[in-house]
């Protein structure tokens, strides 16, 4: 395993920007779950979105994902601004994606899941793969080959057959990071990717995101809850509070942003509220 | 002791992700495949009729319902109506196209039959589960009135139609030796297909929509598309087995032969056999060929003074009561009693 690079603040200045999302307002009926979000993600980034809960994180999420659209505001993706689009679309361009609550394929087993998540790169059409020739067998062994990478890199060799749904709840959060990484996204967005875990699963899991951002230099927008962790991972965090931006900045920048300590410590002000 | 896979080690990922990577069950269907094909010069003409022919034409139909039912997680009540569209598709093609091969009649009314998946599990986009289960019906319900019309039955008065003979390269499927070897091949290659589909990206993004289709939206499957393949693969299927049990079983071509009963049989065949398994698919067939003409030959056997309808009655009673068992039993079906029979015979006799 590579030396793990201590993540310093802002050593990873690098990068044009890949999605810029400027203004974006969503609301379900009458609860605005965002307000007038802006923020840039660069290339190469590690960045976190964090905040209470019900400050419209996911929702954000969803929004990059294209689950949600936008009432008003424009996401931009590698400086095309977005129209109205399916969450297929999304991953076509280069979007991958993991969920709070494991979102796996339940019924298949390690591998066909991150087989499942390669399946843009598979160009054999539905009569090859039907007599299993040519095109379709050799794509397989490709495939099957940088899964195998995969499963390396995330140390869950034997667990390969396994199915998925019998396997432990931190070594299913890893199958569903493998099966995003599968797509080689460009951008990797991560919902609580540590969620329910404990402290060695968290430090494992931590590990992996920094090897993904450094080996494979892939950008990454993550959600957490856990403080510590967003503050060592991150290279760039916002900070939502009722669908707002309050705060924006290095770790040290927001950790003493007194907007951002308000929201989290609270105020008496707040807690009538 | 015999079924050991220790020692066999696979060297590349092809020998990994052959469709039987155990030696034992490569000899195994090797050995299914011969007896498969020797069992017809053993045994009696009826024997062949009344149960290898309708086992191996309800197989293909059971493999076809289980690529959409088991796989792609779509619910069907369909698939007398494919069946029915397959067999006049068939018919209509080999009587109004002068010097139509059999063979190549067979492979259009399969992709007629697709044609008519597809334009069915339109709904399926927008509906799922019971819902999409009615809409099936009325598929059902609406293909066989459609195949009544005077059109499609050659303007024939009582509906009834005699099927074509089928000659393949001078060879005439005639005897029941005759037809019972060319469904065999039939189902053999089409089973095959089935098999690389399944193992292949297009099974992979099947199960996915199944498992959990919000996420396999976003990793980038496009429901629509590939919910439309598992129907249109489903039909084909049933489309030809349909074609079978007209040209070889029936030997007539007639709408009320693929009601609404056929769909459910075949829809029960996938559910015993075991979602979303091709073995399943032969198990269910056999188990729902093989258990009625058991029930029907038991109380006879045992010299219980039974008159013939209370025989049948017994008969739909002990099968349903069968069916429930297996579904609280092994919701998985025949196929997963089979993957645990291997995993236990690997041990044995070793008490691990």
């Amino acid at each position: 395993m590579a030396a793990q690079p201590e993540p310093k603040p802002g050593h990873r200045q690098a990068g044009e920007i890949l999605l810029k999302v400027e203004n974006v307002d969503l609301a379900f009926g009458g609860v605005r779950a965002l307000r007038e979000v802006s923020f840039e993600v660069r290339r190469q980034q590690i960045f976190a979105i964090i905040g209470p809960n019900g400050a419209g994180k996911s929702s954000m999420l969803n929004c990059i994902n294209g689950f949600y659209h936008p009432n008003s505001g424009t996401i931009a993706y590698k400086g095309a601004p977005r129209k109205r689009m399916r969450p297929y679309q999304a991953a076509t361009q280069g979007i991958a994606r993991t969920f709070q609550n494991i979102a796996l394929f339940k019924g298949m087993s390690t591998l066909d899941n991150i087989m499942t998540g390669r399946h843009l790169k598979a160009k054999a059409t539905l009569l090859e793969n039907a007599i299993w020739f040519g095109r379709a067998q050799r794509e397989e062994m490709e495939h099957r080959k940088f899964c195998e990478g995969i499963i390396d890199f995330l140390e869950i060799q034997q667990h390969r057959k396994t199915p998925v749904g019998t396997l432990p709840y931190g070594l299913q959060k890893r199958v569903e990071l493998g099966r995003a990484l599968a797509a080689e996204p460009e951008l990797l967005l991560l919902d609580e990717p540590m969620a329910g875990m404990n402290l060695e699963e968290k430090q494992d899991m931590a590990r992996f995101i920094l090897d993904v951002n450094d080996e494979f230099g892939m950008t990454i927008c993550l959600i957490e809850h856990d403080m510590a962790v967003v503050m060592d991972l991150s290279d760039h965090i916002v900070v939502l509070d009722h669908g707002e931006k309050i705060g924006e900045g290095s770790p040290e920048e927001v950790s003493s942003n007194p907007r951002v300590i308000e929201a989290y410590l609270g105020t008496s002000e707040e807690e009538g509220a | 002791m015999l079924y050991r896979e220790s020692g066999q080690f696979k060297t590349t990922y092809a020998a990994d992700q052959a469709i039987l990577p155990i030696k034992q069950d490569l000899y195994f269907v090797i050995l299914a495949i011969l007896i498969a094909v020797a069992i017809p010069f053993f045994v009696s003409n009826y024997v062949i009729q009344a149960l290898l022919l309708p086992f191996l034409i309800y197989s293909l139909a059971a493999i076809g319902l289980n690529i959409l039912v088991g796989y792609c997680g779509q619910i069907s009540l369909g698939t007398g109506g494919f069946m029915a569209v397959g067999a006049f598709a068939a018919w209509n093609l080999m009587a109004r196209i002068p010097d139509m091969p059999p063979l190549v009649a067979f492979i259009l009314a399969g992709l007629i039959a697709a044609g008519a998946g597809i334009l069915f599990g339109l709904p399926a986009l927008r509906i799922k589960g019971f819902y999409l289960a009615v809409t099936t019906l009325a598929a059902q319900f609406f293909l066989i009135w459609l195949l009544q019309r005077p059109w499609f039955v050659g303007y024939s008065p009582t509906g009834v139609i005699s099927a074509q003979t089928i000659e393949i390269l001078g060879w005439r499927v005639d005897t029941p030796v005759d037809r019972y070897l060319f469904a065999l091949a039939v189902l053999i290659v089409m089973a095959l297909v089935a098999k690389n589909l399944v193992r292949s990206a297009t099974g992979r993004k099947w199960m996915a929509i199944r498992d959990m289709d919000v996420a396999a939206e976003i990793i980038g499957i496009r429901p629509m598309i590939t919910k439309l393949k598992a129907f249109a693969v489903s039909s084909f299927f049933v489309g030809i087995a349909g074609v079978l049990w007209a040209y070889l079983y029936l030997g007539q071509l007639e709408a009320e032969a693929f009601d609404i009963y056929t769909s459910f049989d075949v829809l029960f065949m996938v559910i015993i056999g075991g979602l979303g398994s091709i073995l399943g698919s032969f198990l269910g067939a056999a188990f729902v060929v093989i258990v009625p003409i058991l029930l029907n030959v038991i109380p006879g056997a045992l010299g219980l003074p039974l008159g013939t309808a209370m025989i049948s009655y017994i008969e739909i009673f002990i099968f349903g009561s069968l069916i429930i068992f297996f579904l609280i039993v092994e919701p998985h079906g025949l196929a997963r009693l089979w993957s645990i029979a291997k995993q236990k015979l690997r041990l044995w006799p070793f008490p691990y």
